[in-house]
């Protein structure tokens, strides 16, 4: 029975062998091959940014988020204070979906922040391979007869085709990742721009009622009512067992 | 024996590590088989720490294909299979 690392092995030079080809001059696999090196290299710095720029958004979203979070509880409290209960409820309820798209952004960017390091680590690795090719073909065509130079070439360029399809499966992982990341963004940045997570003081058209109708109270926002209450009421209340 | 951590890099591993790492391996083989995901990952993760605290990592700029390369343990099942089916798991580099 074939393991997975015979398998994966056998993927992985499938890969290259398409990838390289088979020309019968060796100077011409050497070309190829170093053409495309450069290709992937290119890719998996592509990658790289491409990461980083998801990250940002993420961070930002994140700061903007926490941000209404405190606002909507600060609201919250003074809408109770002013004898507003539906208005602090409404802004309970923006305030529980702010935190409900709070939660799992630390590990998403966490994730982004590992595919980041390995793809900066597949760079590192592979430009030094690249560069390890270039000086060896060198040495290589100066020194050995044609039939050994093409097997020492092949060989090289089998480690490398190694190389770049473990980058090339890095670079892909971390775009899905990536891309994962980006359609989170856009429905946080959807739901902001519909008016759900916004100050819910400001004048809200029968759009915005539908989509808090829409957000089923949970158990947080009567719980934290319950406990807005005890605060804000509690001298009331106190009054009222005492009279 | 050159064993190569997927997304990690290459080592070299002697013959007692080779033959740990083939038990591991049909471990790990059986539980894909059986669609055991917790377990496949366990194995790999255990090849992996076992690679790494005991082979002698290869240098960047060495060459040397290697003889088993061993997939990362944070694929899902149907990723683990589908990079083992050779269909296209690893893109290809898109042609200019």
């Amino acid at each position: 029975m074939a393991g997975l690392m015979s398998r994966t092995s056998a993927v992985v030079k499938a890969w290259y062998s398409k990838l390289l080809g088979s020309a019968e001059d060796p100077s011409v696999t050497l070309d190829y091959s170093y053409e495309r090196q450069r290709e992937m290299l290119q890719n998996v710095k592509r990658g790289v940014a491409d990461v980083v720029t998801a990250k940002k958004r993420l961070e930002l979203q994140t700061t903007k988020l926490e941000q209404e979070v405190v606002k909507l509880e600060d609201q919250a409290r003074k809408a109770l204070a002013a004898g507003r209960e539906d208005l602090a409820r409404a802004a309970l309820e923006r305030k529980a979906l702010a935190q409900q798209q709070l939660q799992g952004l630390d590990e998403q960017a966490a994730a982004l922040e590992r595919q980041q390091h390995q793809l900066v680590d597949s760079e590192r690795r592979l430009s030094t391979k690249v560069e390890a090719f270039r000086s060896q073909k060198e040495v290589i065509k100066a020194q050995y007869s044609a039939a050994e130079a093409s097997a020492r070439i092949g060989e090289a360029a089998s480690g490398i085709g190694e190389e770049m399809a473990d980058t090339g499966l890095a670079i892909e992982r971390a775009r899905d990742k990536t891309e994962q990341m980006q359609a989170r963004a856009g429905a946080i940045e959807e739901l902001t721009a519909a008016g759900t997570l916004e100050d819910f003081s400001a004048p809200g058209g029968s759009q915005l009622d539908r989509e808090l109708a829409q957000i089923s109270a949970s158990h947080q926002v009567d719980d934290e009512l319950a406990k807005l209450k005890g605060e804000v009421g509690s001298g009331e209340k106190q009054k009222e067992l005492g009279g | 024996m050159i064993v190569r951590l997927m997304g990690e890099g290459q080592y070299r591993v002697d013959e007692s590590l080779q033959e740990r790492l083939n038990e591991l391996d049909d471990q790990a083989m059986a539980a894909l088989e059986a669609s055991n995901e917790i377990e496949l990952d366990q194995r790999l993760d255990e090849m992996f720490t076992l690679v790494r605290n005991e082979g002698e990592r290869l240098p960047d700029e060495d060459l040397s294909a290697s003889d088993a390369v061993i997939p990362p343990s944070d694929l899902t099942l149907e990723e683990t299979r589908e990079l083992m089916s050779q269909e296209g798991f690893i893109p290809d580099l898109p042609s200019e």
